[in-house]
Formats: C-alpha cells, sequence, structure tokens
C-alpha cells in the first residue's frame, strides 16, 4: 500500500478520535455549567446567590411534602382527584398497558409503597386504602447519581430532582436506580394517549424518562402544585420548605408522627406520610 | 493486511453471506424499533432493561477473556501462547463491537448518545464504562495490527507497543469491574447490591473467552488449516476450569447469604431464577429451565475438562464441553443476572420478562454482526501465518 496514504489515514483517524473526545476533557477540565444551574435561575423560589466568589451558595430551601394519610380515608375521592389534577396539568398519557404506562402519582397498597415496613398485623386503614406514591425527590437521589449527561438533576435553590427531557438520551440508568420505582420511560409516541392537552407544560416525545417534578414549572408561577391545589382545604398534602423551621410542613413534622419510603437507603426522601 | 478478507475459498464466502442475512434481518428489525420506539420490545415499566443489556454485559466479559491470553504470554513469557494471543486481543474488538451495537439498541433516543460525551458525567458509572470500553478497544485495535504487521515482516515488534501491550491488562480487568458497578452500586436491587458481582463477573468472563477461542481454534483447524497446538489448548482449558470454579464458588456464595440469612430481599431474586417465586398465589417461574440447564451444562462441562482423554484426545468432546460452559455462562449472566435483578421490583410487584420477537431480531442481528468481524479479523490472522510459514 501506498506509504502516503497511510500515514495520511493514520494521522486522520487519530484526528478525528481527538475531535471526538475533545468536548468532553474540555468539559471535565472547566467548571461544569450544569442545567441546574439554569432551572435554578428561572425559578423564583431560590433566593440570589450570596458567594462571594462566583459559586452560588445553597439558598437552603429544600422543597418536600407530607401526605397525610388519614385525610385521603376520610374522603375516599380525594385521591383520585388530586391524581387527575397532576394528570392534566402535565400531559400525562393514559397508556392502558402495564408494561408502557406513564405515572407520576398514582395509587399503590401500603405493602406496595412501604414493602420494609409491612407486616403481619397492620390496621384496619392500612390494609384497605390505597396510598400515594410519587417521586421522593431525595436528598441524595440514586437516579442523579447514575445519570451519564446530567439530564436528571437536583435544582439548586429549593432541592427539587428534576428531568431535562431534551438531554436524556433513553439509557433508563435512573429507573434501575431508583429505588422507589418512581420513573416512567415512554416505550412509544405518548401524544396519541394524551386526553386533553395543556399548552401550557411540553408533551413528551418517545425514548425519554419523566416523573414528577414537584410541579417545578407552577412554583415558577407563584403556584401550588397540581396535586396539592385539588387537595385545597383538606390539609391532606401539606406542601413546603422542610429547611424552614417556621413553615406549615414544620409544624406538622414537628407534631406528627411521620414515615418515609425505605429511608434505611440513605437516599433522604422528601416526602413523608403520616399514616 | 486488508486485502486478505478479500480472497477465500467458496466456504468463506458463503459463511460470510449467511451472517449477511441475519444482519440484514437485525437492521430491518431495527429500523422497526427506530421508527416506533422502544415499545416493541418485551421490556416495560418495571423491567426496564432486558436482552439488549444482559447482552452487553456478557459480552463485555467475553472481551475481557482476551486477556487470559494476553497477560500469560507477555508479563509471564508463556511461548505457546504466541501464535493465539492475536485471537484473544481480535475476539475482543469484535466483543466490544457487539457492546456498542447492543447499547445504541438500547437507548430511546440513540441520536443524542454523544450527550455522555458533550456533558461528562464522573459520578455516572455509565461515564466510566464509556471510557474504558472505548480505551479497551483502541488498546486492542493498536497492539493487534502493529504485533500482526512485525510479524508478518518477520521482524520484532517496536518496543512502544509495549506500554501499550502492559496498558491493556488493567484496561481488560477494569471494562469487566466497572460494568459491575454499573450494577452492584445500586441501592434497592438486592440481588445487584453485593460486593461480589465484580469478581464474579471477571470469573465468568475468563472462563467464556478463552472457551470461545477454543472453539474458534478448533473451527480454524478444520476449515483454514490453522493449528493452535496441543499444549495451548490445553492451558486454555486450564484456565476455564478454574475461572469456571471460582465462578461457581462464588454464585454459591450468594445463595448461602440469601438463604442462611433469610433476609427475604436478598432470596427473591435467587428463588425467582431457580424455584419460581410464588405471589399472590401465582408463581412466576419463566427463568427456572433456564438456570437448571445453566447448572446442568457447567457442572457437564466441568466434568468432561477434567478427563484427560478429552483434553488431549477427543476434539469433539472438547468443543462440546466449550461451548456447555459457554452457554452456561451466557445462561448465568447473559440472561438471569439482568432480568431477575428487577424481580420484585421496587413496589414488590412481579413482572416476567420476555423478549419480543422484534427484540430477538435485533439482538441474533448484532450477534451475526460481531461474528462476522471474527471471522474478518481470523482471515487477516490465518492469511498472515500461511504468508510466513510459505
Amino acid at each position: 500500500m501506498d506509504k502516503q496514504r497511510r500515514n495520511f489515514l493514520k494521522i486522520a483517524s487519530v484526528t478525528a478520535l481527538a475531535g471526538i473526545g475533545a468536548p468532553a476533557l474540555i468539559r471535565l477540565s472547566s467548571t461544569a455549567a450544569l442545567a441546574s444551574e439554569h432551572a435554578a435561575a428561572a425559578n423564583p423560589v431560590a433566593k440570589p446567590a450570596k458567594g462571594a466568589h462566583g459559586e452560588a451558595a445553597s439558598t437552603g430551601i429544600r422543597l418536600g411534602m407530607v401526605i397525610d394519610m388519614r385525610k385521603f380515608v376520610d374522603d375516599p375521592k380525594l385521591l383520585d382527584k388530586a391524581i387527575n389534577a397532576c394528570n392534566l396539568v402535565h400531559n400525562i398519557p393514559q397508556i392502558d398497558n402495564r408494561k408502557s404506562e406513564i405515572k407520576w402519582i398514582w395509587k399503590a397498597p401500603f405493602e406496595n409503597v412501604f414493602p420494609e415496613q409491612s407486616q403481619s398485623h397492620s390496621a384496619h386503614n392500612v390494609e384497605n386504602f390505597p396510598f400515594a406514591v410519587l417521586c421522593n425527590h431525595c436528598d441524595d437521589p440514586p437516579c442523579v447519581r447514575a445519570c451519564p449527561t446530567q439530564a436528571t438533576f437536583k435544582v439548586k435553590g429549593n432541592g427539587i430532582i428534576a428531568m431535562d427531557f431534551h438531554r436524556c438520551i433513553g439509557c433508563r440508568f435512573c429507573m434501575a436506580a431508583c429505588p422507589y420505582g418512581a420513573r416512567s420511560f415512554n416505550w412509544e409516541d405518548p401524544r396519541p394517549y394524551i386526553k386533553k392537552y395543556n399548552p401550557d407544560f411540553p408533551s413528551r416525545m418517545r425514548g425519554v424518562v419523566e416523573k414528577c417534578n414537584f410541579c417545578g414549572e407552577r412554583l415558577a408561577l407563584g403556584q401550588e402544585p397540581a396535586c396539592v391545589e385539588a387537595c385545597k382545604g383538606t390539609g391532606a398534602l401539606i406542601f413546603g420548605d422542610l429547611n424552614d423551621a417556621r413553615s406549615e410542613i414544620r409544624q406538622v413534622l414537628d407534631k406528627e408522627f411521620t414515615i418515609q419510603r425505605n429511608a434505611s437507603l440513605g437516599t433522604k426522601p422528601s416526602v413523608f406520610y403520616i399514616v | 493486511m486488508i486485502e486478505k478478507i478479500l480472497r477465500g475459498k467458496p466456504a468463506y464466502w458463503i459463511w460470510l453471506a449467511f451472517l449477511g442475512s441475519f444482519i440484514a434481518i437485525g437492521a430491518a428489525c431495527y429500523a422497526r424499533q427506530y421508527l416506533f420506539g422502544l415499545g416493541l420490545t418485551g421490556m416495560g415499566r418495571d423491567v426496564s432493561w432486558g436482552l439488549y443489556i444482559s447482552q452487553f454485559t456478557f459480552l463485555v466479559g467475553v472481551a475481557a477473556g482476551g486477556v487470559m491470553l494476553v497477560l500469560p504470554y507477555y508479563v509471564h513469557n508463556f511461548k505457546v501462547f504466541g501464535r493465539i494471543t492475536i485471537l484473544g486481543e481480535f475476539l475482543a474488538i469484535a466483543a466490544i463491537a457487539m457492546c456498542m451495537l447492543f447499547i445504541m439498541a438500547d437507548l430511546g433516543q440513540p441520536l443524542r448518545a454523544l450527550n455522555c460525551l458533550l456533558h461528562p458525567t464522573p459520578h455516572s458509572m455509565l461515564f466510566w464504562d464509556m471510557c474504558v470500553l472505548v480505551g479497551y478497544l483502541s488498546l486492542n485495535i493498536l497492539c493487534g495490527w502493529v504485533i500482526l504487521t512485525a510479524e508478518r515482516k518477520g521482524v520484532h515488534p517496536p518496543k512502544w507497543i509495549y506500554f501499550f501491550v502492559y496498558l491493556s491488562i488493567p484496561f481488560a480487568f477494569s471494562i469487566h469491574t466497572v460494568t459491575a458497578m454499573l450494577y452492584c452500586g445500586l441501592p434497592g436491587r438486592h440481588f445487584w447490591l453485593s460486593a461480589i458481582i465484580a469478581p464474579r463477573f471477571l470469573a465468568s468472563a475468563f472462563a467464556a473467552g478463552p472457551a470461545l477461542i477454543i472453539i474458534a481454534c478448533l473451527v480454524l483447524k478444520r476449515v483454514a488449516n490453522f493449528d493452535a497446538g496441543k499444549e495451548a489448548m490445553n492451558k486454555l482449558v486450564t484456565i476455564i476450569m478454574y475461572a469456571a470454579l471460582l465462578n461457581t464458588f462464588f454464585v454459591l456464595l450468594e445463595v448461602f447469604v440469601g438463604y442462611y440469612s433469610n433476609i427475604p430481599g436478598h432470596k427473591h431474586s435467587l428463588e425467582y431464577l431457580f424455584f419460581g417465586l410464588e405471589h399472590h398465589g401465582h408463581v412466576y417461574n419463566n427463568l427456572v429451565p433456564f438456570m437448571w440447564a445453566s447448572v446442568v451444562f457447567n457442572f457437564s462441562a466441568l466434568g468432561l475438562f477434567s478427563l484427560p482423554y478429552v483434553r488431549q484426545k477427543n476434539e469433539f468432546l472438547l468443543g462440546l464441553s466449550c461451548v456447555m460452559i459457554f452457554l452456561a455462562l451466557w445462561i448465568d449472566k447473559g440472561l438471569g443476572f439482568v432480568f431477575a435483578g428487577f424481580v420484585p421490583s421496587p413496589l414488590h410487584e412481579i413482572v416476567e420478562y420476555i423478549p419480543t420477537l422484534n427484540e430477538l431480531g435485533i439482538s441474533i442481528g448484532i450477534w451475526a454482526t460481531g461474528l462476522f468481524i471474527i471471522t474478518v479479523l481470523y482471515k487477516i490472522v490465518v492469511g498472515v501465518e500461511h504468508e510466513i510459514e510459505s
């Protein structure tokens, strides 16, 4: 073979490899510009950065939720109302197929929601009424650790675990990592299954993962999460800053005995249940 | 050297055409999946990884298995592996090519795959897996090609290549260790959350890879007049036996921990794999026949390997044992390990995974692609060897 052509091919291939690898090296060696920073900037819940040296200091807000199951037992239709509100607001497709269904907040029996705490003799309410299940917005989320593209990330300034649907490559590592089964994948185009389209929130394309986002987009407008709003006045869902000792949610947590889903895993869930 | 792949006997072309037809089927199936989405597979919300990721996991092992030739030859100067070390390196190339194809087939948004480079994320094990796989692939292409070229010219390989040869050894171990870390670092998946996963992966890899190389050598001896040599084959069998025994030992340790501690979470997946898991009156057991077949293959192969007659005299039985051990480990890691990790789901529900025909078509297509690459690469090796001899 022609020696020059061979050398050219060698140099060309090495250059091509270097070209493909360069962005990664540049990104790694510079300060990471995370999507979470943009999200935090767009979110009025986040207070302005107080850090002196460019790095935004944590404002310490950590949003969480208390689910008072006693209220849902009193009014069995309330949970459906909350779920429907979420489905409508977030354009969640109603796929009638267990394999492909998309769920943000849904109902499941106690033994499924708390498998590590289910026991032989449970109270009547616990055995007979479905519990609300949603993303725990963990303080130390395994899904964020697993994601290879930072498409799922913790929003600086409010602790919400959010998704960038445009960055997600659909590897589903986060679904394997989540110990709470909170994540759904779009196994096919979800748009034909959306009953009533809400133009204020994007619908998703196939091939990406999604989950509850604590209504980050509504909080930005000063509204409550859709499920919380649907339960307004009942006290069934209490939403607020877990780090603010004067917040309503902290008053409730200080008073009532609550449980978290599988807290022993060290994920520090932000969703609490009053059974 | 590439010109060697363009000249061959009719059988060679028929074999390539045979593989090509499966590649075409795989491509057609992938086109369907690409247009519709991963809903065409048997995966779902509860079992979110299936055949693609399990094949990927197994094939990383096959790739790492090549180091069982490189290490004795280059580090311990074990001369009898001289002729076949290159087979190990080229096998690794084909195996990693398959791994990458399986990952691409598994992505929901394959066109965004390069986001992994655009947004590199060191806390994700997938990022490191990508790094070590690309590294190991490049090292094997480089070392294999340079050393084969030197061999053809009848000169010693250049000194600088040995740096990369030695570098490829830790890389081989790291590809399978990092692949194990994809699983064993996930909270809430009891079956995977075990420190023995990485050693177990390595042990089964060091049996599966060399088994495939013995099979390839036996085939090459018949069809291409390429003899690896009795002593080399014998040593490979020894390596396979030690590795397969270690793997068996590690699996039994998992069984002990699960059943003696009697913690339900540690037992569920094992129960599902070997006996069927009862849940709300229904017994889920679709992997049970496979797993017991794996056990039978594993011990039969070990038994046959231990007979001097099989190792020295009977090539058919030797090949059969290698096929059995390869199948046993393929079932163990390429099916059971990944699927059982999702049973039960985090919400303690059980969904059994059954791949669809389309999914099988894609998987067979990718395996055929791998075999195609191996065939072509081994054709070069055999061509060069014959050129030197003549």
